[in-house]
């Protein structure tokens, strides 16, 4: 079109354009604020949960608060000087001061003011230690059935009434609350098979919590992988399950990783599910400090969102507990990000191994 | 059919040429595959009605026919591989390979496959190197000794004349050869497992002529030690490079002849219509 005035496919203002519009920058503005809303959450546990982990001196991480069991904080004063002490170092404390004044000849010291506060200092490092083992156990035990039934399902079954009702009891799985996990578990694993509050009970429920995710996407993944591959497979003459381990599952395992990272975050974060079947308040020891091999998994852990829940709720709240809750949920993320990170870079790697 | 009235009906010479090695093949051949009266179901739909045919050894043998008339049905019959459909069947009668029939309780699909090898439509080669897609079908086997895969890896590349192409490219994927290569690839694949049957379902339909040429040169030299069942759409395909041709048309076998025979002179007037063109 030479001239522009008698240009027929000009714009031409009208409603639809204007809905048109409107609604893009609707569309728009929902999602703009879906990620506002993330930035808002997570931006606010880390530089709250910062002042906790990050400190200013060397080496910059408070490893205090990485490392140790959670202590009573002692705030108390002391010539005129306000501290604040763990359990351990103000036992330590008054005993020093005690034993100068009576050196000295004076009377025993006064600590004016003194206050406890439960869970407020020392670390989380129990936490760290269970919320780690959980998550391994239960999404290895959670992997491992969840991939064989998705691979029993998509190539091994025949439609029919029995595969019908086993699609329909993944799905029942998957809308059941935690909460109600949380007591079967109990039930189940902690009373009738007599496990107690263990690990081993904690790893079953969480699997079971996170399995139709794993068997849903696994089952996508395996059918993600084109047909070419198993018929020439088999028109080589190989069993099903040679073609199955050799020309369909390694090419399905970056989208079965990629399940197993939504999973994880789900186990990490779940208390209900362990409050009544792995987790406990405060444990003094290890898990494998308690006993032998066999003890190991019959022992109780402590789990950051369980602690998170504690000092949030079942003790008075103050600055102190703030900032313990805000450091444990921070610690938290990290943790989630690390695993997911580095199933992200496993997955990653399967990827440019078995490209196709 | 050397009615005068019907030659003008044929419009223009048949511009394909008609092979006559297959003339001069000295010693009778042996019936390799029986079938007889055979019906193949899928479901509730047959799809192969009365099927009675005897496949020689050691020559090729063209399946045509229209779209839909059943002849990659009953290729993949003789390989067992629509036992992978659900609800596929053989309603009546039997194929028989070597005198035993294939679909007998005690005869084992997957020993089965590896002495009739297939080659599909779309090549399909494993996204693996070239060396692991041959010697897929020997380490399945259990065979893993080093100095044997190299032994059947180029003895299969030269069968399929591709050594000369990728011989120092062995370890490279196999995905990274061109569409022909990727067919000569699962040809070799498949005669690496040393079957007694080939069975290639339209192996050159994805492919341009100059690699169909080299699949059909290809054909011309394995026909010496492997019989060969090729399902071809196109009828100069089936005249270039077969000895006998089967017209199959809406699940029946029409008729069955030396390929001369079929393309100059054939008996039946639905063969004739459709190799002159009339339908298909």
């Amino acid at each position: 079109m030479a001239n522009t005035a008698t240009n027929p496919f000009a714009v031409k203002p009208s409603l639809a354009r204007t809905w048109e519009k409107a609604n893009f920058w609707i569309f728009r503005l929902a999602a703009y604020f879906i990620l506002a809303c993330g930035l808002a959450i997570i931006g606010n546990i880390a530089i709250k949960g910062s002042r906790t982990v990050f400190q200013s001196t060397a080496p910059f991480i408070n490893t205090t608060f990485l490392t140790q069991a959670p202590e009573t904080l002692y705030v108390f004063e002391y010539n005129g000087v306000k501290r604040h002490l763990g359990n351990g170092e103000f036992r330590v404390f008054q005993e020093q001061e005690i034993a100068k004044a009576k050196a000295a000849g004076q009377p025993p010291p006064q600590f004016k003011n003194l206050e406890t506060f439960v869970y407020s200092a020392g670390g989380i490092f129990p936490c760290i230690v269970g919320t780690l083992l959980l998550v391994v156990g239960s999404m290895t035990i959670a992997l491992t059935l969840g991939v064989s039934s998705a691979i029993y399902l998509s190539e091994y079954a025949k439609p029919g009434r029995i595969v019908r009702l086993i699609r329909l009891a993944i799905l029942n799985l998957a809308g059941v609350p935690s909460i109600v996990f949380g007591l079967f578990g109990y039930g189940m694993f902690v009373v009738f098979f007599g496990w107690n509050v263990s690990i081993l009970a904690g790893w079953f429920t969480l699997a079971f919590m996170v399995l139709p995710v794993v068997i849903t996407a696994s089952e996508e993944a395996l059918r993600a992988v084109p047909k070419g591959f198993r018929e020439g497979s088999l028109a080589l003459g190989a069993t099903k399950w040679q073609t199955i381990r050799k020309s369909v599952l390694p090419y399905a395992l970056p989208g079965i990783l990629t399940s197993s990272i939504l999973g994880i975050a789900r186990v990490a974060g779940e208390t209900a599910p362990i409050m009544f079947t792995a987790a406990y308040v405060m444990l003094d020891k290890l898990p494998w400090q308690a006993g032998g091999f066999n003890d190991f998994f019959f022992q109780g852990v402590m789990a950051l969102p369980y602690h998170i829940y504690v000092v949030s709720s079942k003790i008075p709240q103050n600055e102190y507990t703030e900032r313990v809750q805000y450091g444990t949920a921070f610690v938290f993320l990290l943790l989630v990000a690390g695993i997911a990170a580095a199933s992200i870079l496993l997955r990653n790697r399967l990827r440019r191994l078995y490209k196709w | 059919m050397e009615n005068p009235a019907s030659a003008p009906s044929v419009a223009a010479p048949r511009p394909f040429e008609i092979p006559t090695s297959s003339v001069l093949k000295a010693p009778t051949p042996r019936t390799l595959i029986d079938v007889t009266h055979l019906d193949f179901n899928y479901g509730p739909k047959q799809a192969l009605f009365d099927i009675n045919l005897k496949l020689d050894e050691k020559r090729v043998t063209a399946f045509i026919g229209p779209s839909g008339c059943g002849k990659s049905t009953l290729l993949r019959c003789f390989n067992r591989m629509n036992d992978l459909i659900d609800g596929t069947r053989i309603a009546r009668g039997s194929i028989q390979i070597n005198g035993i029939d294939i679909y007998r309780p005690d005869v084992d699909p997957i020993e089965l496959r590896k002495r009739v090898g297939m080659v599909f439509q779309k090549s399909n080669p494993f996204p693996k190197s070239i060396y692991e897609n041959i010697t897929y079908g020997l380490r399945i086997q259990g065979i893993n000794t080093k100095s044997r895969l190299d032994e059947v890896v180029e003895k299969s590349l030269r069968g399929a004349a591709l050594w000369d192409e990728v011989k120092d490219r062995l370890h490279e994927s196999g995905l990274g050869l061109s569409g022909g290569q990727q067919q000569r690839l699962c040809i070799a694949r498949a005669i690496a497992v040393e079957p007694q049957i080939i069975l290639m379902d339209e192996p050159c339909s994805a492919l341009d002529p100059i690699a169909t040429a080299k699949v059909e040169e290809l054909i011309h030299a394995l026909k010496r030690e492997y019989t060969i069942i090729i399902v071809t759409h196109s009828m100069q395909q089936a005249a270039r490079v077969s000895d006998k041709t089967a017209f199959f048309y809406i699940g029946k076998l029409i008729e069955y002849a030396d390929t001369r025979t079929i393309f100059m002179n054939p008996s039946n007037p639905q063969t004739e219509a459709y190799v002159s063109g009339r339908f298909g």
